[in-house]
């Protein structure tokens, strides 16, 4: 798509819906928000840029493969379970850390779980979009 | 104790995560592979070693108490079938390293694999329905990728029918669960087990039982709902094939005896075991009519996988300790018989360049024992003494003949006699008759000898495992049958279980 | 809302069970999804619908009070619908893949499968 408009407004809506999908992770543990649909905002922002500045730029700006993504950030939940295996908890138990931390507000282990969801989230929809996206040029 | 539960699911995950993360490795990918079923196997035999010895296990997890968190439970039932699909698993791992081209490892064959296997465990494990329904996704995703890996058109062929049906069965069970939970208020299988007898508005549950029956029919490809698996099992590639022909349709099996001995009790559903009887009728004599039917090697085997689940819904139906038991037995013998078929019929496409059996012949000349090893599972699977398929098929008849069913009991024994008539059929197509391409020699087998010596050791090494345990289990029948039974008096006695889970909080 | 929900539950079903009987894919998929929703609405409406009252333990009470939203089935409903939506993706791409690959969409013409005598290489 050739909008000049569109391209330079991506760059700032970019850094801005970011902003907000981090936001939307970190108040999730009480309010509505959370690692999932963090990670549907993030990729959202992503997808954005995409049809603004073509899936090349988009790429480039991501840095890393989405699949990879996508399982470092399963990996990272699959981490945050070890801390209750470790301290003889059941499987899974939520572990805090007794001060909070003054913006994220607690910290513990499904703070951990939930930045996981969120670049699985990110990562499976880019892969998504990305893959659909190389269909549609080909053609 | 209670945390090794976990690992069956936990090893898998985390060995797809480590293939993902190293996608060019191939020969990475094939070492953890057996090395992670490998560790499976070890993980289940711990798990049905100390389930024996202790009871059941359960795990909650989170630390949220029983009806409301989530449970993984661990009975011998359930531990049989872990080492059934951790048994299925390796042997798949070694014999996929032989037989699947570089190009479908590439695409995520291996961590696709594990993460099947990952599904599998996890059903096999949960104790809590929706969270059961979450496997069952997480195999099915797995399964639908596995069986178009290779893009070929029959494939995505087969797959539509497939992926329809299967759908379909997941939006029925998603029915069922919420007409249970409107009615009980929980989900969790113990406490089901245990409120389900004094509800008072009981109208619903007869839907729900049906609902369930459906679905799990769907899965275990039982009578009336059984096309999308002659559709689609001969497509795939061999291995994949070989994987899903063991386990996936076991899966639903697993699910029908865990809700309709545990959940939906003999007292408060009585139809039900009616409807199953008339189904396990139907489901052997159609599968193994359509058996009868096919020269092409893979459908055959297809059509008996549904008529060997016929004989599991007949035990089942009968419900007795006894048939339970036999019914268990004749899972575990199956699954081992019917993957080593599958891989069998792969080595026997490489020698001979065909799946039809009209196109193949005097391989008995070639390689006598292949021959003979393709007896073993094909002899086993027909019911002949003393391989194990015979003493499981004794036990279920036995139990069909305690409880009079007398029509059932002699179609099950025809379709005995059809499936060896089957079974010979192949051996006398492929390996007896001459070969019926005797113009081009050279063309014959040469996919097979291109291979190297390692390949060809990984394709017959699982062959050789399966048949040994079908032979052992065969002729030192008696623990396997001490173990079915424990379990089997486990699944009926609804107290146990409903104990051990809800009694049971560390 | 007791009276509409279910109305609309059976529409929902009503229509997912026509446009799966269809012989064109595109409408098959559009059937499983409606089915989906409708048996994702069925567990909402089936879970008791309160309105109103919140799942929570007041401050000091022992108990929870009697009319309360069960939040059980609306975290049902959100895993499903998330499943739902990783399958469809699947479902979707895998119906475009059948069709560039066999150059129809229409579901009586796919019966190779199924034929008896097929001459397989």
């Amino acid at each position: 798509m050739n909008s000049v408009i569109l391209a330079t407004a991506s760059r700032y809506l970019l850094t801005l819906i970011l902003m907000f999908s981090v936001f939307m992770l970190l108040r999730g543990h009480n309010e509505p928000g959370g690692g999932f649909v963090g990670g549907l905002v993030a990729a959202a922002a992503f997808a954005l840029y995409f049809i603004a500045n073509g899936l090349d730029a988009a790429r480039s700006i991501l840095r890393i493969e989405p699949l990879r993504a996508a399982v470092l950030g399963l990996l990272l939940s699959l981490l945050s379970t070890l801390p209750s295996l470790v301290s003889g908890k059941p499987f899974m138990t939520a572990l805090w850390i007794d001060t909070g931390i003054e913006a994220i507000g607690k910290v513990g282990t499904p703070l951990l779980f939930d930045v996981g969801v969120y670049f699985l989230v990110l990562g499976i929809t880019l892969t998504i979009i990305f893959a659909l996206a190389e269909e549609e040029c080909r053609v | 104790m209670n945390r090794l539960i976990i690992l069956p699911v936990l090893v898998p995950l985390t060995t797809a995560l480590i293939m993902l993360l190293l996608p060019r490795r191939i020969a990475v990918h094939r070492l953890l592979g057996v090395l992670s079923t490998l560790l499976l196997s070890v993980v289940s035999v711990i798990l049905l070693n100390s389930v024996l010895s202790g009871g059941i296990l359960s795990l909650q997890a989170g630390g949220w108490a029983a009806p409301f968190g989530i449970t993984m439970v661990v009975d011998t039932f359930s531990c049989i079938m872990l080492a059934m699909a951790s048994l299925i698993g390796l042997t798949t791992a070694i014999y996929s390293i032989g037989s699947v081209d570089e190009k479908q490892e590439h695409n995520f064959y291996h961590p696709l694999i594990q993460l099947l296997l990952m599904g599998i465990n996890g059903a096999f494990l949960t104790g809590d329905i929706f969270n059961l329904y979450v496997w069952f996704e997480v195999m099915l995703i797995s399964s639908f990728v596995l069986l178009v890996l290779e893009g070929k058109p029959e494939q995505f062929e087969g797959a539509i029918k497939y992926v329809t049906l299967n759908l379909l069965s997941s939006a029925i069970f998603l029915a069922a669960v919420g007409i249970l939970y409107g009615m009980a208020g929980t989900l969790n299988m113990a406490d089901l087990a245990m409120r389900l007898p004094m509800l008072e508005h009981r109208e619903l549950l007869s839907v729900a039982a049906v609902l369930f029956l459906i679905t799990f029919g769907i899965k275990a490809a039982v009578f009336p709902l059984f096309f999308w698996l002659p559709a689609s099992y001969h497509t795939p590639h061999v291995a994949v094939s070989a994987i899903f022909a063991g386990l996936l349709t076991k899966v639903g099996v697993y699910a029908i005896i865990r809700f309709f001995t545990t959940i939906f009790t003999l007292e408060s559903t009585p139809f039900i075991h009616h409807i199953l009887l008339w189904v396990s009728a139907f489901t052997m004599v159609t599968g193994v009519l359509g058996a009868v039917a096919q020269y092409d090697l893979r459908k055959l085997l297809s059509f008996h996988i549904i008529s060997q689940i016929g004989y599991m819904i007949f035990a089942i139906a009968i419900q007795s300790p006894l048939a339970i038991a036999g019914g268990l037995l004749f899972i575990v013998h199956n699954i081992a018989a019917k993957t080593n078929l599958f891989y069998l019929s792969g080595i026997i496409r490489l020698l001979s360049g065909s799946w039809n059996l009209r196109q193949i012949g005097g391989l008995y000349a070639t390689y006598p024992l292949l021959g003979l090893l393709f007896l073993v599972p094909a002899l086993a699977l027909a019911g002949i003494p003393p391989l194990s398929g015979f003493w499981a098929k004794l036990t279920v008849i036995q139990a069909g003949l305690e409880a009079q069913q007398w029509l059932a009991v002699s179609v099950a024994l025809m379709v005995s006699i059809l499936t060896l008539y089957s079974m010979i059929k192949i051996w006398n197509e492929a390996f007896l008759k001459d070969n019926p391409l005797s113009g081009d020699e050279g063309q014959r087998g040469r996919e097979y000898h291109g291979l190297s010596a390692g390949k060809k050791t990984a394709l017959i090494a699982p062959a050789i495992i399966l048949a040994m345990f079908t032979i052992v289990s065969g002729l030192w029948f008696e623990p396997f049958f001490i173990l079915a039974k424990g379990a089997s008096l486990e699944l009926l006695d609804a107290g146990i279980y409903s104990k051990a889970v809800t009694g049971g909080i560390p | 809302m007791r009276v509409l929900l279910p109305v609309i539950i059976g529409l929902l079903y009503a229509t997912g069970i026509y446009l799966i009987l269809r012989r064109s894919m595109v409408k098959v998929i559009f059937g499983l999804v409606v089915l989906g929703h409708a048996a994702n609405l069925m567990i909402f409406t089936v879970g008791r619908l309160t309105k109103g009252s919140p799942a929570f333990v007041p401050h000091g009470a022992t108990g929870i009070a009697e009319p309360f939203a069960d939040p059980l089935p609306q975290a049902l409903i959100l895993t499903a619908i998330v499943i739902g939506f990783g399958i469809q993706a699947f479902t979707i791409a895998l119906f475009k893949k059948t069709c560039q690959s066999l150059k129809t969409e229409d579901l009586d013409e796919m019966r190779n499968t199924d034929q008896l005598e097929k001459e397989s290489p």
